[in-house]
């Protein structure tokens, strides 16, 4: 089990190798489409190796309910 | 039917040679090979160990996001196209893209992509497999992801005609501006199969060189002592255009697309034609489309690959459908044989040989077979050249000759 905050670093390294996108700018508040510019099939990776970093499975019609990284953040730590 | 004239106003590529096409074209001039040993851990258990690798990786020029949704084939056809486009001065000239087509195609295809996305697939399971994976290996794939980058709006097109394809994409670009559907096509090839699955299977077909302690001699088209084709990869692409469209507009104009003649052998899936009737065909339809004779002809970039069969075969040809008269040159000597890429960069080297009033040579033939016709043997020769023919033949019978004159 992992602190919100570990959980946010980790998923910020899964963001710069699948997307680029600088560690600085993830933060729970941060909309993965909107803010961060992740688009649907980056989106796909993320899910993948989110799910193998932090033990947890995530459903696909999960996915559509993780809009912002604080999401994505609560479903790991309740389920992981 | 008032048919417009087509020209060529942008060039780009990345080969073995080098990066790009100034580059490339500066070692063809001084005769160096781009084959050399494949040193990959996966290469040691292959019957072919050499081939034409790309001089400058991708990854030096394309940023690692982007690159990694590129299959390789992919990557370099976006490479030469940016090139190209930026050679040809129509970024930001305000060029209508409705009017802006794309014709660019491969041989193969995304084969890097389908076979280590199925290494996954084994190791890993079906969740693991890249969701980028089909728009990496789809065919159309170099062509689409051009056509995304240029904002092209009149049409994206892939031709498919194994190692006639960069021909053919190009002749292909010349009816598409002749028929009125767009001002300007962006066209030409790509190929990047090194890898062991297509090394193995070409390999098997007894169609590769195994010159594997030696291998910037092992692509000797012509010479007695050759053995078979060596694997290059890379990208070559043209910027074609309407010839009153790049007037209007001031651009510099590297020659004019003739005529193009494209014919299939109805013989054999893999085997050339013994006396090259398709490819003779080819050349006659080129030359009537030209408007020229055979005599025009002073210069052919022949497809020469370095196979025993093919080459006195395009020989046999070339004296039934022009003449004795040209002076040849085999590029392939020194940059392998790139496959679907091969007819563009192949075009380029014939526009450029155009343009500097020079043949670049055909190294590694020391031991020329009989009945040749005359080669620019190891080094350039100075030569006019008001018109010149380039061919292509590609597995599956394909023939295709393209023809470029010198602008007037």
């Amino acid at each position: 089990m992992s602190s919100r905050e570990e959980i946010t670093a980790g998923l910020a390294e899964i963001l710069e190798e699948v997307a680029g996108v600088s560690p600085a700018d993830v933060a729970e508040s941060k909309s993965f489409t909107e803010d961060l510019d992740v688009d649907s099939l980056s989106m796909v990776e993320v899910v993948v190796a989110a799910e193998e970093k932090f033990g947890v499975k995530i459903p696909d019609e999960e996915v559509q309910n993780l809009k912002t990284v604080g999401d994505a953040v609560s479903f790991i730590a309740k389920n992981s | 039917m008032n048919r417009p004239d087509v020209v060529v106003t942008g060039l780009g590529a990345t080969t073995p040679l080098g990066g790009d096409v100034a580059s490339t074209w500066d070692a063809m001039l001084a005769g160096k090979s781009g084959v050399s040993a494949l040193t990959q851990e996966w290469a040691a258990q292959l019957p072919v160990r050499i081939a034409a690798q790309l001089m400058v990786d991708p990854s030096e020029v394309i940023d690692r996001i982007k690159l990694r949704r590129l299959d390789r084939s992919e990557a370099t056809a976006l490479i030469a196209a940016q090139e190209a486009w930026a050679d040809s001065g129509l970024a930001g000239s305000g060029l209508d893209t409705e009017r802006l087509a794309v014709s660019v195609g491969s041989g193969i295809g995304g084969a890097q992509t389908l076979l280590f996305q199925d290494d996954i697939l084994e190791a890993s399971g079906p969740r693991r497999v890249s969701p980028h994976t089909v728009p990496m290996l789809m065919p159309n794939g170099p062509a689409a992801f051009v056509g995304l980058e240029l904002q092209a709006k009149a049409g994206v097109h892939s031709v498919a005609s194994a190692c006639a394809t960069g021909a053919e994409a190009i002749s292909l670009g010349l009816d598409i501006i002749r028929s009125g559907r767009a001002d300007v096509v962006v066209a030409g090839g790509t190929e990047a199969v090194i890898h062991p699955l297509p090394i193995a299977g070409f390999a098997s077909m007894r169609a590769m060189s195994t010159r594997n302690d030696d291998p910037e001699h092992a692509s000797r088209p012509w010479d007695k002592g050759r053995d078979g084709f060596v694997l290059g990869e890379g990208a070559g692409i043209v910027v074609l255009e309407r010839a009153d469209h790049a007037i209007a507009r001031g651009a510099r104009i590297y020659a004019r697309l003739a005529g193009a003649g494209i014919t299939s052998d109805g013989y054999d899936i893999v085997q050339p034609h013994p006396e090259g009737a398709g490819f003779v065909r080819a050349v006659r339809k080129a030359l009537a489309d030209a408007g020229l004779t055979g005599t025009d002809i002073v210069h052919v970039n022949a497809h020469a690959t370095s196979t025993p069969t093919g080459d006195m075969a395009e020989i046999a040809g070339l004296r039934a459908a022009i003449g004795e008269h040209p002076v040849l040159t085999a590029t392939k000597s020194m940059t392998g044989h790139l496959l679907g890429a091969s007819g563009a960069l192949e075009s380029i080297a014939t526009i450029l040989a155009i343009r500097d009033s020079v043949v670049p040579p055909t190294i590694n033939l020391d031991d020329p077979e009989e009945g040749l016709l005359d080669v620019a043997m190891f080094k350039p020769r100075p030569l006019d050249i008001p018109a010149a023919l380039n061919n292509s033949f590609g597995f599956g019978g394909h023939n295709v000759a393209l023809i470029f004159v010198r602008n007037s």
